[in-house]
């Protein structure tokens, strides 16, 4: 089994705001982050596919395939939008690089799974600037936490 | 010396050792008609080849020896990745210059698998862990060995 990961790239603005929070929490637990025009990032997504070698190409999976499910997915769908107003995946969810992650996972994992041809997604990992980065295996938390023991 | 203060036994530690060379390769399977490696392989079927610089990142991992504070001497896992990847691939065109890829397609994803299988048996000590294999900056492979 070889891991295959193809990194992309694309900018978006966002703002970190939950309407349940008052204005002074809001601003307590976000910070610059809430600031009411939101802000944006240069944000660079590696998708790493999992599976065994094709003994005749001696390919994971043909690049082309994974390149168009990303583009689709992604790219068209969150680059250069404002994800709070733009993207009706966020609506009602706070667009932090966790949830942009998470919901990036689960649209690729969508779209292979549909995908002939396609090895299975393994991981997706976000950054948000060179020094912030997020990391998303579609595992449930409790099941992580008894691996760890 | 024996470190009073500090415990490292039972403790696995994964070291890593960066190291470049560049290559050429094309893609082509003799099974596939013209069309079909032209159809799958795309740009990279040109028979000429074309080349990268690649970057292999070797992970072993193994616990502390008490005595060195040490994995593995860095000099030997130097000296096995000069002999067993470098003089094979820096500077060749894998298809024509490397026996293995004369009957197997030099994707990253087999060049990894190759420099895990030429690796694996040679290390001095602690046991390899992962080979990761940049084609670009955008493009890698993680190995394994299962």
């Amino acid at each position: 089994m070889v891991s295959l990961t193809k990194r992309y790239r694309f900018s978006a603005s966002h703002r970190l705001h939950n309407e349940v929070l008052s204005a002074e929490e809001n601003s307590r637990v976000f910070g610059k982050c809430n600031s009411p025009y939101g802000h944006g990032h240069n944000y660079s997504v590696e998708v790493t596919v999992r599976g065994p070698v094709d003994a005749a190409t001696g390919m994971v999976m043909d690049l082309g395939l994974l390149d168009q499910a990303v583009e689709q997915e992604v790219l068209e769908r969150f680059g250069h939008t404002y994800l709070n107003l733009d993207v009706p995946n966020f609506k009602g969810k706070v667009p932090t690089t966790e949830n942009l992650c998470v919901e990036i996972y689960d649209l690729l994992r969508r779209k292979l799974e549909g995908t002939k041809g396609s090895a299975d997604l393994e991981k997706v990992r976000l950054e948000e600037t060179n020094s912030n980065s997020f990391e998303y295996s579609g595992r449930d938390s409790a099941a992580a936490m008894r691996e760890k023991e | 010396m024996t470190g009073e203060g500090l415990r490292t036994e039972n403790r696995m530690i994964y070291l890593t050792r960066r190291a470049e060379f560049s290559a050429s390769h094309y893609y082509h399977n003799p099974d596939f008609s013209p069309e079909e490696n032209q159809r799958i392989f795309g740009k990279c079927a040109n028979p000429h080849g074309h080349g990268h610089n690649y970057t292999v990142e070797v992970t072993v991992a193994g616990e502390v020896d008490e005595t060195t504070g040490m994995v593995l001497d860095l000099k030997d896992l130097k000296a096995v990745l000069e002999t067993e990847v470098m003089q094979r691939m820096d500077h060749k065109f894998l298809n024509k210059e490397v026996p293995v890829f004369a009957t197997t397609i030099p994707t990253t994803e087999n060049i990894a698998v190759e420099i895990w299988n030429l690796l694996a048996a040679k290390l001095p000590s602690g046991r390899l862990h992962r080979i990761r294999l940049y084609e670009t900056d955008d493009l890698f492979v993680d190995y394994y060995g299962d």
